[in-house]
C-alpha cells in the first residue's frame, strides 16, 4: 500500500517508521528540518510543504495513495487535510484529533468531515489508563459496541482458582462467554467446549458485559484483584485527566481529582458529576495526608508537564498509594519513569501511533481485535437484511457457518443480550463474534 | 440630581396596558347585562376611565426608550395601576353615581377605598384574602363578583406577560419585563421570539382553565354538583388556575360536594407547576415535566404534607364541623388533607373546610406550608420550590466543604451546575423574604392594638405570611371563612404593599426604593 502521512511530529514519525517496513510511506511536513532528518532516519519519502495545499498533495502523489493519515498537532489542519484529500482522491482518510467534540460528531454522523477513521489522542490515553486501572490482571482489553461489550484476554497463573477447572466450571457468569483458550505454547487459539480444561499458564479470551468481565478477572486472580479498585486519585485536571475521570465514572468508580487552578477545577466539577474535585497544590504533603491519598488504589498523574507529573506520582507513591500511573508527554522518558518508581507510564502519542498503525494494517471498517498467536479475530458486525443471521436463531445459523466461530455477545438498541442457542438475531443488532483465522473469509462474507 | 430613569417611557406603557384593560372589563359588563342585577354603570364608568387615563398616559413618552431600569418601573407601576383602576367597579357599586345611577350594593364593605384597593390587589396578585364582608348575590351583583374572579385570572399568568403576548412594541424589551414579573429565579424562553413564548404560556393557561370549567360544569350536568352551575364553574376555573382562591361562595369550596373538591385538587397542582414544563409536556416532551427536579421535589413535598395532615386528621379527635365526620374516615381525612395541603402549598387559598377547627399540630404544619410556594414559572407565590431545593442542596454542599475545605463542588439542579451568583441571589431573596415577614409581623402586631379585637400570634403571623406569599387565608379570624375587614386601615394598606411586593418577587419593587436606581 501507498500511505501518505501529513505531519511528522512524534506521532507522525512514529507511524511512518513502523509502517515503512511493509508499505510505501510518503511524509509531508511544513518544517524542512524535520523533513531532512526524517529522510535519513526512516526509509520514507519526505516532502516539505503544507498538507492542505493541493499542489503539495499532488506532488506527494495523492491520487495514487491508498491511505492518508493526518497527524499534525492541530485538529483543524487534520480535518482540512482529510477534506482536501477526499475531494482529490479515493484514499481512505485517517485523522488524529485532540478535541473530543470532533470525535463525538464523527461517531454520530458517519463520514463527517470526510474522515473515514478518527482517533483522539487524549481519549486513547485515557482509555489506556482506565484499562490499566480497571483490570490489573488483564493482558488486553478492547471495548465493543460503544463499550457495552468488552473483550479481555487473561493469563491464568498456576495458583489461580480456575487453573485446572473445565470451562463449564469456570464460567459462573451469565453475561460472559468464553470465546477462546490458548494453551501455553500453542500457536493458535482454540474454541473451548464445556469440558475443555483450563490449564495453568494458558490464556483465555472472554467476551461479555464489562461488570461480568471484571468479576471474572477477580475469580482468576483473587489476590491481585482482591482489593477492588474503588478509590482513584487523579492529580492534574488536564484533558486526559478529565477523560480518564469520565471513563472511570462510567464504570462506577468515583475518582477524586486534584487541580491547582481554581477555574479549571470548577469547570471539571461542573462537567464530572461523578467525581470529587479539589482545588489545591497536589505537591503539598500536608494536603495529601489530610485527604488520605495514601489509601488510594491508584494515583494517576496527568499534570501536563512531565517533570511535575513525575514529582506528583513519586510523592503519592511515598505517601503509600498502591499503584501510580503517570502520563508522559515525551516518548523517551517512558522507560525512565518506570525505572525510578512509577508503576506505569502512558505516552499518549505512542498510544495514538499504535492505534493508527494497527488500524492501517488491518484496514477494516468494523471494530476488530486481533488475537495473537494465530491471527484469529474478535469482530463486531451490525446485522443487515442480507446477513445469514437475520431472523434466525443462533443454533440454526451455526449449522450454516464453518467451524471456528463463537458468538460472544449481542447488543440490541443499546442493551446487552446474552446469546443462547435459541436467541433470534434481528436486523440492526450488533454481534460480537470470535472467528478463527481459517474461517475469516467465509464468515465475514456471510455475516 | 438628575434622574437617570426615562420614567415617561414606563408611564406610556402602563397607559397602553390600562387602555387594553377595557377589553377584559367587557366580560363582567356582559354578565351584568345578562343578569340585570346591577353593575352596568360600574363597568361602563371603569371602562371609560381606564381608557381615558390610559390614553393620556400613553402620550407621556415613547415606549421605545424602555430599558432595563424602565422595565422594573413599568412592571411595578402596572400592577399598582391596574389595582387602582380595578377597584373602581367596587366603589361605584357601593356608592352609585350621584344623579346618574343608584348604588347596587349599598352598605358594601368595599365602599371604603382602602377596602376596595385591598380586594383588587388581593385579586390581581392572586392572593385571595378578602375584605368583602358579605359574599352573596343578595349583596353583590353577578357582574361584580365575576370581576373579582376575573382579576385573579388576569393576574395569574401575569398582566405583563399578557401584554408581551399581544403588544408588538414589547418584542424587544419583553424578556426583561417578563423576567421582572415571572415567579422564580429565571425566565425560560420556549421559542426564539419572546412574544411567542408569552402566547404559549397564556395558551396553556387558558386551555387548562377551559378544561377545568368544562369538567366542573360536567359534574353539574351529571348531577354530582347541584350548585356548580355555569357561573360557578367559570368563576372557580378562573381562580384555580391562577392559584387565586376567591370564590363567589361564602364558604369557599366547602359549599361543594366531595367530588368537586377532588376534581379541583389536580388543577391546583397543575397551577403550581412550571407552565414552561406543562407547555413542553403538551407538545410531546413529557420527560421534561416528569424528569424535572423541581417538579419531583414539588410533588414529593405535596405528598409528604398531605400524608402528614391526613394522618393527623384520621387519628385526631372528632371535630365539631359542618362537613361531616373526618376522624376515622379515610376518604374524608385524605380529601381534606390533600385539598388544604395543595391549596396552601400552591398558594391558592381555597378551603374545603375551616382548618381553624383542626388540632394545633395540623394548623402548624399548614402554617409552615404557607412559606413553601409553587414552582418557578407557575402562577403560585411564596418562596417557591426551586429556591428551597437549591438552599437544601447548597447546605449539603456546605457540610461537605467543612470537612474538605479544598473541594470544589457545584450545586446541581437537574444535572446542570448552578452559577454561584444565582445561588447567592436565591439566598438573598429568601433572606429578604423573611426580613419582610418579620418586619410586617411586628408592624401588624403593634398596629392591631388600636382595634378592640385581640389577635393571637398565629393569627398575626399567618395574616402577614399569607399576604406576602399571595396565599390568602390565614388562621383564626383571618382564616378561610373569615375576613381581613376588621383590621385597621393602616394594616390593610401595609398588606396591599406586601401582596404587591410578594407577587413581583420583592426585588423589582424594592429596587425602586434605592437611590442608585434613580440617579446613578
Amino acid at each position: 500500500m501507498r500511505i501518505l502521512v501529513v505531519g511528522a511530529g512524534e506521532v507522525g514519525s512514529s507511524i511512518a517508521g513502523s509502517l515503512s517496513d511493509g508499505h510505501d510511506v510518503i511524509v509531508v511536513d511544513v518544517d524542512p528540518e524535520r523533513v531532512d532528518s526524517l529522510t535519513y532516519s526512516e526509509d520514507v519519502l519526505a516532502i516539505a510543504g503544507d498538507g492542505t495545499d493541493t499542489d503539495v498533495l499532488r506532488d506527494a502523489g495523492v491520487e495514487s495513495v491508498d491511505v492518508v493519515i493526518a497527524s499534525t498537532d492541530d485538529d483543524e489542519t487534520n480535518l482540512a487535510v482529510c477534506g482536501t484529500v477526499d475531494t482529490m482522491s479515493d484514499a481512505f482518510t485517517i485523522a488524529r484529533v485532540k478535541n473530543t467534540v470532533y470525535l463525538d460528531t464523527w461517531r454520530e454522523y458517519e463520514g463527517a468531515f470526510d474522515v473515514d477513521f478518527m482517533v483522539c489522542t487524549d481519549l486513547l490515553a485515557a482509555e489506556a489508563i482506565v484499562r490499566v486501572i480497571g483490570l490489573p490482571t488483564a493482558q488486553d482489553v478492547d471495548p465493543f459496541a460503544d463499550g457495552l461489550v468488552e473483550m479481555a484476554e487473561f493469563d491464568v497463573p498456576a495458583n489461580s482458582p480456575i487453573a485446572g477447572e473445565t470451562v463449564a466450571e469456570a464460567d459462573r457468569f451469565d453475561e460472559l462467554t468464553f470465546v477462546a483458550v490458548i494453551p501455553d505454547g500453542a500457536d493458535h487459539a482454540e474454541i473451548p467446549r464445556g469440558d475443555t480444561v483450563i490449564h495453568p499458564d494458558s490464556r483465555v479470551v472472554v467476551v461479555g458485559r464489562p461488570p461480568s468481565v471484571r468479576e471474572f478477572a477477580r475469580s482468576i486472580d483473587p489476590e491481585s484483584a482482591a482489593g477492588k479498585v474503588e478509590d482513584v486519585v487523579i492529580v492534574g485536571g488536564s484533558k486526559t485527566g478529565e477523560l480518564t475521570a469520565a471513563a472511570l465514572a462510567n464504570r462506577g468508580i468515583h475518582p477524586r481529582i486534584i487541580e491547582y487552578d481554581e477555574q479549571r477545577a470548577r469547570e471539571l466539577a461542573e462537567r464530572l458529576p461523578g467525581a470529587t474535585v479539589y482545588s489545591h497544590d497536589a505537591t503539598d504533603p500536608e494536603f495529601l495526608s489530610r485527604e488520605h491519598v495514601k489509601d488510594a488504589d491508584a494515583v494517576v498523574a496527568t499534570l501536563g508537564s512531565d517533570e511535575r507529573s513525575l514529582l506528583a506520582a513519586l510523592l503519592a507513591k511515598r505517601e503509600g498509594a498502591e499503584r501510580t500511573i503517570a502520563v508522559v508527554e515525551q516518548m523517551r522518558y517512558v522507560d525512565l519513569f518506570e525505572t525510578v518508581g512509577v508503576d506505569v507510564a502512558v505516552n499518549p502519542r505512542q498510544v495514538t501511533a499504535e492505534e493508527i498503525t494497527r488500524f492501517t494494517r488491518e484496514r477494516r471498517a468494523e471494530n476488530v481485535a486481533i488475537i495473537e498467536p494465530g491471527g484469529a479475530e474478535v469482530l463486531e458486525v451490525e446485522v443487515e437484511e442480507d446477513s445469514v443471521l437475520t431472523g434466525r436463531t443462533i443454533k440454526e445459523v451455526m449449522a450454516d457457518l464453518p467451524d471456528g466461530v463463537v458468538v460472544g455477545a449481542i447488543t440490541r438498541n443499546g442493551d446487552y443480550v446474552t446469546p443462547r442457542g435459541d436467541t433470534v438475531v434481528d436486523v440492526g443488532d450488533h454481534v460480537v463474534a470470535f472467528v478463527q483465522a481459517s474461517a475469516l473469509d467465509e464468515v465475514t462474507s456471510k455475516l | 440630581m438628575t434622574l437617570r430613569v426615562t420614567w415617561r417611557a414606563s408611564a406610556s406603557l402602563v397607559g397602553t396596558v390600562l387602555k387594553w384593560m377595557t377589553v377584559p372589563l367587557l366580560l363582567p359588563l356582559g354578565v351584568a347585562l345578562y343578569y340585570g342585577d346591577g353593575g352596568i354603570a360600574a363597568f361602563v364608568t371603569t371602562i371609560a376611565l381606564s381608557f381615558t387615563v390610559g390614553a393620556a398616559l400613553e402620550r407621556l413618552g415613547d415606549p421605545a426608550d424602555l430599558g432595563a431600569r424602565e422595565g422594573f418601573l413599568m412592571v411595578a407601576a402596572t400592577w399598582l395601576a391596574v389595582s387602582i383602576v380595578g377597584a373602581i367597579p367596587y366603589l361605584v357599586a357601593a356608592h352609585g353615581l350621584p344623579g346618574i345611577a343608584a348604588a347596587t350594593s349599598p352598605g358594601s364593605t368595599l365602599g371604603s377605598p382602602v377596602n376596595a384597593l385591598f380586594e383588587t390587589m388581593s385579586g390581581f396578585t392572586t392572593t385571595g384574602a378578602t375584605v368583602m364582608g358579605d359574599i352573596s348575590f343578595d349583596q353583590h351583583s353577578h357582574g361584580i363578583l365575576l370581576w373579582r374572579q376575573l382579576t385573579q385570572w388576569l393576574g395569574g399568568m401575569g398582566i405583563v406577560v399578557l401584554a408581551v403576548a399581544i403588544l408588538p412594541e414589547l418584542s424587544v424589551g419583553g424578556a426583561q419585563l417578563m423576567d421582572a414579573e415571572a415567579p422564580g429565579p429565571s425566565l425560560e424562553k420556549l421559542t426564539p421570539r419572546i412574544a411567542e413564548t408569552a402566547r404559549a404560556l397564556w395558551l396553556a393557561y387558558a386551555g387548562i382553565t377551559a378544561v377545568e370549567i368544562v369538567l366542573l360544569y360536567g359534574l353539574h350536568h351529571g348531577g354530582f354538583a347541584p350548585n356548580m352551575g355555569l357561573y360557578n364553574a367559570v368563576a372557580h376555573g378562573f381562580t384555580t388556575m391562577a392559584t387565586g382562591g376567591f370564590s363567589p361562595e361564602a364558604r369557599s369550596i366547602e359549599a361543594f360536594a366531595g367530588v368537586v373538591q377532588w376534581v379541583i385538587v389536580p388543577f391546583m397542582l397543575l397551577a403550581g407547576t412550571n407552565f414552561a414544563l406543562i407547555w413542553q409536556a403538551l407538545t410531546g416532551d413529557t420527560d421534561a415535566l416528569f424528569g424535572d427536579s423541581e417538579f419531583r421535589f414539588y410533588t414529593g413535598v405535596l405528598a409528604t404534607v398531605t400524608a402528614l395532615i391526613a394522618g393527623l386528621l384520621f387519628t385526631g379527635p372528632t371535630l365539631d364541623v359542618v362537613v361531616g365526620p373526618i376522624a376515622g374516615e379515610l376518604e374524608s381525612s385524605l380529601r381534606h388533607a390533600a385539598f388544604q395541603a395543595v391549596s396552601i402549598v400552591t398558594t391558592t387559598g381555597y378551603a374545603s373546610m375551616d382548618f381553624a377547627e383542626w388540632g394545633a399540630a395540623g394548623q402548624y404544619v399548614l402554617f409552615i406550608a404557607i412559606f413553601l410556594g409553587g414552582s418557578a414559572g407557575s402562577t403560585g407565590g411564596a418562596v417557591k420550590m426551586v429556591r428551597w431545593l437549591v438552599i437544601l442542596k447548597s447546605l449539603k454542599r456546605e457540610l461537605f466543604t467543612t470537612v474538605h475545605p479544598e473541594a470544589v463542588r457545584p450545586v446541581r439542579l437537574g444535572g446542570r451546575a448552578l452559577d454561584e451568583t444565582a445561588i447567592r441571589g436565591i439566598y438573598a431573596f429568601t433572606a429578604v423574604y423573611f426580613v419582610l415577614f418579620v418586619a410586617g409581623t411586628i408592624f401588624v402586631a403593634v398596629d392591631v392594638t388600636r382595634i378592640p379585637e385581640t389577635l393571637s400570634a398565629l393569627e398575626v403571623m399567618s395574616a402577614v405570611a399569607a399576604t406576602l406569599g399571595n396565599v390568602g387565608p390565614g388562621f383564626g379570624a383571618v382564616g378561610p371563612m373569615g375576613f381581613y375587614e376588621f383590621l385597621p386601615a393602616s394594616t390593610k394598606l401595609a398588606m396591599v404593599g406586601l401582596m404587591w411586593i410578594g407577587r413581583l418577587e420583592i426585588l423589582p419593587v424594592l429596587v425602586l426604593l434605592t437611590r442608585a436606581y434613580w440617579t446613578s
